[in-house]
């Protein structure tokens, strides 16, 4: 086992395994919010909406681990003080955080796992169509992630933390239109919707599993402002986090 | 190379303004338990962490072996534990398991990491309690697990800021035993507010004050650096010759006073003659950390 992955290993291990291990309760919290939204949608839509719905849920599940990446380091940092044992240690900053994110996808894998056999029953597309929402969804969550790691830089205390990740998660992915297509909604709120970086990831995946109609240069346009975003993001993070304090 | 910790003139003024050290210089040799003293705001944690790679000093220049703490910090990373003020056990995990996932950061093998998380449990008397969450533990085992975390690491630089603070004596004794373990091979730096703490196990001490130091050496250098270095106590009533330094009398009707050894002789012997009960003893730390600090209890807010 070399050094760097027994680094990554070891974030897993705080923040995944040895959680979901202990407190078996906790895997059910990642399943109800992702699945409890694609269940509503299922309903209201009479069944038609399931296949959007589905994605909807990947697409909130891949958000989620960003802002569960942000209250985590803000929690082991500001509340035991991890971080500064393991800054004193050989793990580096981008060890640290990338293991960290690691754990957040292996958090939400009970749930993702689900929504890939629902996706494997009840959204008919080829490999290749598969394989570039898999690229997609991997962006979404790059920019999630970048978002966490910003916002986890300002926030000092879990109380705020907590604030922080329930109003973005609520404002993205909740009343973004990820569970169902922009057109459903009247046209001022569409606009707005544009405001969320979900709503690019969210036409993206629907256009390429066939659920909406898009044309290839608005669907290389949302691409890039999803790429964009990531990279926005993971500046700010990266500019405001200080693993050795000033 | 030469094997101590060398501070030159380092300083650290926060952001607010706040100046929390003010260019302190010293050295000090890497073995053993050095344990710095100070009260509260007195910059022994802005030490701390300057020394131990966590927070840039403003200005100066510290080194631990010959190794710059800015320059060189990935290098000493690889060889010093940090246990900071008020770093905790995280409760949803076990002694073994928190253990082993810091020997992980530090780069060990996973099987490794967990036998030698498992034996550090067992060396602080933990071996029952290993696999029980965190949660479920006292504050004096959650403070051994800690200590273990920094046992199972081999480092051999170790700093732990206020290692006892919230501990009963039983366990601050227990912890003091464990920490002096430590350092028969492995040096440790550590800050503590328990005077009689730094007294019984530290082979050097510092005494930090408003971002100043203001003493530094081992416990009979610090009596040296006092003009008085014995403590005697008397009945109140009794007429004696003159004396120099303050008479205190306490509550109890004895009276106590700081005087040199030769004074001290001859006191006794006028004490015995007049078949007076009373003591005499070396000053303790608590008498050098008072004349040197003095007694007013001022606000704190300096930067610790």
């Amino acid at each position: 086992m070399s050094r760097l992955s027994s680094q990554i290993l070891a974030s897993i291990l705080v923040n995944a395994i040895y959680e979901m291990k202990n407190y078996p309760v906790i895997l059910i919290n990642t399943l109800i919010s992702p699945l409890s939204f694609l269940v509503l949608i299922f309903f209201v839509s009479r069944g038609e909406l399931l296949g959007v719905a589905i994605l909807g849920g990947m697409i909130m599940t891949m958000f989620q681990s960003g802002m569960f990446l942000q209250a985590d380091l803000s929690h082991l940092k500001n509340d035991f003080r991890l971080q500064e044992m393991v800054v004193a240690s050989p793990t580096g900053p981008g060890t640290y955080v990338a293991g960290m994110a690691m754990s957040e996808l292996i958090y939400s894998s009970p749930a993702l796992l689900i929504l890939v056999v629902l996706f494997g029953l009840f959204v008919p597309i080829t490999f290749f169509g598969a394989l570039a929402i898999t690229v997609v969804l991997l962006l979404m969550f790059l920019t999630s992630v970048s978002l966490g790691f910003a916002l986890a830089t300002i926030s000092s205390d879990i109380v705020q933390s907590f604030g922080f990740s329930r109003l973005i998660t609520t404002l993205f992915s909740t009343l973004a239109p990820v569970y169902y297509p922009l057109e459903l909604i009247p046209q001022p709120f569409q606009l707005l919707a544009y405001l969320s970086p979900t709503t690019y990831t969210a036409r993206l995946v629907q256009a390429l599993a066939g659920f909406v109609e898009v044309p290839v240069e608005t669907m290389l346009l949302d691409a890039g402002v999803v790429l964009a975003l990531s990279a926005v993001f993971l500046y700010i993070g990266i500019r405001k986090a200080r693993w050795r304090e000033r | 190379m030469v094997n101590e910790i060398v501070c030159e003139d380092v300083a650290k003024v926060y952001d607010n303004g706040k100046e929390a050290l003010s260019a302190i210089s010293f050295s000090t040799p890497t073995r053993g338990i050095f344990a710095l003293i100070g009260r509260n705001g007195a910059g022994k944690t802005t030490l701390t962490r300057i020394l131990s790679t966590l927070l840039e000093p403003s200005s100066g220049r510290a080194t631990i072996n010959g190794l710059d703490v800015m320059a060189d910090a990935g290098e000493l990373r690889d060889r010093m534990a940090v246990v900071p003020q008020e770093g905790r056990v995280i409760p949803w995990m076990s002694p073994v398991q928190m253990i082993t996932s810091y020997l992980l950061w530090r780069g060990a093998g996973y099987r490794e990491a967990r036998r030698r998380a498992r034996d550090a449990v067992a060396t602080v008397g933990l071996q029952e309690h290993a696999d029980r969450l965190n949660r479920t533990l006292s504050g004096g085992m959650k403070r051994k697990s800690l200590v273990a975390m920094v046992i199972a690491s081999e480092a051999d630089l170790i700093f732990l800021d206020e290692p006892s603070t919230g501990l009963d004596p039983i366990s601050r004794k227990g912890l003091w035993d464990l920490l002096t373990g430590i350092s028969r091979d492995r040096f440790l730096f550590m800050t503590t507010h328990y005077l009689e703490e730094a007294e019984a196990i530290a082979d050097r001490i510092g005494i930090l004050d408003n971002g100043r130091l203001l003493a530094l050496g081992a416990m009979d250098e610090l009596r040296a650096s006092m003009g008085e270095q014995y403590v005697l106590r008397f009945p109140a009533g009794i007429d004696l010759p003159a004396l120099d330094g303050d008479i205190v009398v306490g509550r109890d009707g004895m009276a106590q006073v700081m005087t040199t050894e030769e004074v001290a002789r001859s006191l006794s012997s006028t004490l015995i003659a007049r078949g007076a009960r009373f003591s005499m003893n070396p000053v303790t730390l608590e008498d050098i950390f008072y004349r040197k600090v003095g007694t007013d209890i001022g606000n704190g807010e300096g930067g610790d």
